[in-house]
């Protein structure tokens, strides 16, 4: 059997007497997008932050690509290869669209402490992240200061981000908060075409989306996980039902 | 801040197109110090000294910007930096070491060191406690120097001897030393210039944009600064050493809080964030302090509303008012 | 060391501490609730001196110079706010430093012109003048104990106000989340310069009242600011309980360092390196005091934004 490249065991984090993170426990197989849905406030983000390893849990573990990185910092497990993107966007305004994704390229590629040569000239990480940016649908605006994006534009530029760092897992993080129609449907596409290529885990409330998207289902209910499975599974199932669903999805 | 001002990579395009109309202030700027010492005439020894200040603080002050203009880190104690070089300078002139090839790397190497070791502790806070915190580290650079009462202690100590180079005494006559500092000006310009360019710089400059986001992809934020705290100490170290020799003097006020101060004027002066201010506001602060001064003795009267207009008219310093007035100009 | 010295120098040390808390108390406010950072708070103190020095010539009477120099120090304060801080508030802080660094060049030099560069003198009132005995053996300036004692009790008006009255929440608030106050519908404006202008007051009363001791020249403003500075860091910024207590800290440990440096390290050292390497050590206490705190804290003690 295939060995998961996400595991996580366990999993407690409390916010003073509030269990923010209630022994979750959670698998994610390689190739697989894995969604993660859940009302407001059920702790969807707190348990991405201590996954990308902004936050330290109380308990438990966390286990990628077979070794444990509970204790790891943010830096180090991204160089391992977990990638996330922001609920709120988190760009570099005043790089332009192109660096901005250069700069996680060259993450990947070599030593980042050379002093004397232009990054910029660099067309090897240029050409990297003009690949990223295309797969995204920014390709036309890679000239632009990132502060200057629509909306939807930000988040295609923070999945480019995420693209370009060559992920072992993909975290991704709410990323159609607040989009459009039109710019929901670009990151739908994008995401589908990414799939089987490393596995995510998607935190969304757009149900649509997530039901396009993902091989498996966990729900998240104050900080607990109610119910994981297939996405057929998970409509049928009466608790989740109940608890969020509510019966437009019946 | 005078974003037009900022060597973004979205006017990159720009740049390539024109690599001498970017950069004329700079190559004016540089060939003005060249040429100056053939236009001094009878008044040659007061202008070169004047302008060898301005040049020694100019680097002084490119390695301030280098700190607060890309990397967002205000330091409050950069004079220490300049104590530390000149005060090698001074301490090894006493016991008869006058040799620059032992005195540079000496006061680089402090300078450096004590950038390393207080900028492990300074880069664990952010905003206005790290201010407060390199404060607090060149206040204790000064009060130690103070009390080296082998080497003057308050009164300071006389530089008899200026450095010399493998026995050469280049140092000491005023046009070679001018020439020596503009030398240094200009490597450390081109040093800082392609340092904000390169894959350390991106990732520095990027530190200062999001540190959350640079350190998801990867890199560990405090080290780049650690880095740069350094380097830009060691540019403080050499600036000192230059100083040292222009003035054959060394005193605890080389490092005190006024002198940092007066350096985070500079930059702010100029511009932050553009090498170019660090430079243009040194010279700015110096030559407009001598000139007032030369016409009243309460000059400070005039100067403090000076910067206070500054301050609230001109954010963005001297270049950022240059290039807001270009702007108006083209409609 | 003898135990009346350790009691003499802790007086000392309190009375410098009371004395910082006046003036780190309003440069905390200040910082917290309008995020402004005033340099030109050290020449406000300095400023209070000179004034009552003035109208002390004027009157010939201490308390009369006292009400009337709080007054024009208020009104001097408020005109800044008026003219020069208000334009600033939303601007970054290094813009501030610069515009108040150079009120502090233009003040220090406007003094000398009006006053001249030597120090002048304002005698304390006739009946705190004299020294009491409070043990056998130990005498203490009568007047110091005013300053400990007005300190305290200003210090207490300040809880009092801060925590029982509307403003004093509506200043707590906004150390807290400025942006909220204003949201919620409060004049901000108003806010800032009551809060501006009590700052302003108690800096200069802590000048008045450190005169008689001190003597008064320009400049003076510097070396306290600095020290004020460190105060509201080690105390948390915004905080007003914060800096009561580091206020007190440092002044306890600058002092009694300052007078036990050197005994102390004779424990360890022999005499001469010891007061070599005393005096060095005492005048940088309370920065190495505020780099361990910071490495340990590095939002200070109390700060008011929570950590």
């Amino acid at each position: 059997m295939a060995e998961a490249v996400l595991r996580i065991e366990n999993l407690a984090k409390n916010f003073g007497g509030l269990r923010v993170t209630d022994d979750v426990t959670l698998d994610v197989m390689p190739g697989e997008l894995h969604a993660v849905i859940g009302p407001n406030g059920a702790g969807k983000t707190t348990l991405i932050n201590q996954i990308s390893g902004l936050l330290a849990p109380d308990a438990g573990r966390i286990v990628f690509g077979g070794e444990d990185v509970t204790a790891l910092s943010v830096d180090r497990r991204a160089q391992r290869g977990l990638a996330r993107s922001f609920q709120i966007t988190s760009i570099l305004p005043r790089f332009s669209v192109l660096e901005n994704v250069a700069l996680a390229v060259q993450a990947r590629s070599g030593s980042s402490f050379r002093f004397f040569r232009s990054a910029a000239a660099e067309d090897a990480l240029n050409e990297a992240a003009r690949g990223a940016l295309a797969q995204v649908g920014l390709a036309e605006r890679e000239h632009v200061p990132a502060g200057e994006l629509s909306h939807g534009e930000k988040r295609a530029l923070e999945l480019a981000i995420a693209l370009a760092m060559e992920p072992k897992l993909l975290l991704l993080d709410e990323p159609m908060a607040g989009t459009g129609r039109d710019e929901t449907e670009r990151l739908v596409t994008a995401l589908r075409s990414l799939k089987g290529r490393f596995p995510m885990v998607l935190v969304e409330h757009d149900m649509h989306a997530v039901f396009a998207l993902a091989d498996r289902i966990s729900v998240l209910i104050y900080g607990k996980i109610l119910a994981s499975g297939t996405p057929a599974q998970v409509r049928a199932d009466p608790q989740v039902v109940t608890a969020y669903l509510g019966e437009e999805m019946e | 801040m005078a974003d037009a001002a900022l060597p973004t990579s979205a006017t990159r395009p720009a740049a390539r197109r024109g690599l001498f109309a970017a950069n004329a202030l700079p190559i004016a700027i540089f060939l003005l110090f060249a040429i100056l010492p053939l236009f001094a005439f009878r008044a040659e020894v007061y202008v070169l000294s004047l302008v060898t200040r301005v040049m020694i603080f100019a680097i002084a002050a490119l390695a301030l910007d280098l700190l607060i203009g890309y990397g967002a880190l205000v330091s409050f104690g950069h004079a220490a930096f300049m104590g530390l070089g000149a005060y090698a300078v001074g301490i090894l002139s006493s016991h008869g070491i006058h040799d620059a090839l032992i005195g540079l790397p000496v006061a680089l190497g402090a300078a450096a060191l004590f950038a390393f070791l207080t900028g492990i502790v300074c880069l664990r806070t952010k905003g206005v406690y790290f201010i407060m915190i390199t404060l607090a580290f060149g206040q204790m650079a000064f009060f130690t120097a103070s009390s080296l009462a082998p080497y003057g202690g308050d009164d300071g100590l006389t530089i008899r001897v200026r450095s010399t180079l493998a026995g050469f005494p280049i140092f000491s006559g005023d046009r070679s030393l001018y020439y020596i500092c503009l030398i240094c000006l200009l490597g450390a310009y081109l040093l800082c210039r392609a340092l904000v360019a390169s894959r350390f710089g991106r990732v520095y400059r990027g530190a200062r944009e999001n540190p959350l986001r640079v350190s998801t992809i990867g890199f560990e934020v405090y080290r780049y600064q650690l880095v740069a705290y350094v380097i830009a100490g060691a540019l403080g170290g050499l600036s000192g050493f230059l100083l040292g020799n222009a003035t054959d003097f060394v005193s605890p006020a080389y490092m005190s809080w006024q002198r940092s101060g007066e350096l985070l004027i500079m930059v702010i002066f100029g511009g932050i964030g553009t090498l170019n201010g660090a430079i243009v506001g040194a010279a700015a602060f110096l030559l407009v302090e001598e000139w007032l001064s030369g016409i009243t003795e309460h000059w400070k009267v005039i100067f403090g509303p000076l910067l206070v207009l500054v301050a609230v008219f001109a954010p963005g310093g001297l270049l950022g008012l240059v290039a807001r007035l270009r702007r108006m100009i083209r409609g | 060391m003898s135990t009346s010295l350790l009691i003499v120098q802790t007086l000392n040390g309190l009375q410098l501490g009371v004395l910082l808390f006046l003036i780190a108390a309003g440069l905390t406010l200040v910082f917290g609730v309008m995020d402004f950072i005033n340099l030109a708070h050290g020449v406000q103190y300095m400023l209070g001196a000179y004034l009552a020095v003035m109208f002390y010539a004027f009157t010939g009477n201490f308390f009369f110079a006292l009400v009337l120099a709080l007054g024009a120090a208020l009104v001097f304060g408020l005109l800044l706010e008026f003219a020069v801080f208000r334009h600033l508030y939303d601007r970054d802080h290094l813009d501030q430093v610069i515009a108040t660094f150079g009120i502090i060049l233009f003040l220090n030099q406007g003094v000398k012109i009006l006053w001249g560069a030597s120090p002048l003198s304002l005698p304390m009132p006739e009946m705190f003048s004299g020294s009491v005995v409070l043990m056998p053996g130990i005498l203490y300036p009568v007047w110091r104990l005013v300053i400990i004692g007005s300190g305290l009790g200003v210090a207490l008006i300040l809880y009092l106000l801060v925590s029982h009255t509307r403003v004093g929440m509506l200043v707590r608030a906004g150390a807290t989340n400025a942006a909220m106050v204003s949201a919620l519908g409060v004049d901000i404006r108003r806010l800032f310069m009551i809060v501006f202008g009590f700052g302003t007051m108690l800096a200069g009363f802590a000048g008045i009242m450190i005169a008689p001791i001190l003597s008064v020249e320009p400049g003076m403003g510097d070396t306290i600011l600095i020290l004020a500075f460190v105060v509201i860091v080690i105390g948390g910024i915004g905080s007003i309980r914060g800096a009561f207590i580091a206020a007190l800290l440092i002044g306890l440990v600058d002092t009694l360092g300052r007078s036990f440096a050197v005994d102390i390290l004779r424990l360890f050292l022999a005499p001469s390196p010891a007061r070599t390497v005393g005096p060095a050590i005492a005048s940088m206490l309370i920065y190495l005091l505020m780099a361990v705190v910071l490495y340990v804290r590095p939002s200070g003690l109390f700060p008011a934004k929570g950590r």
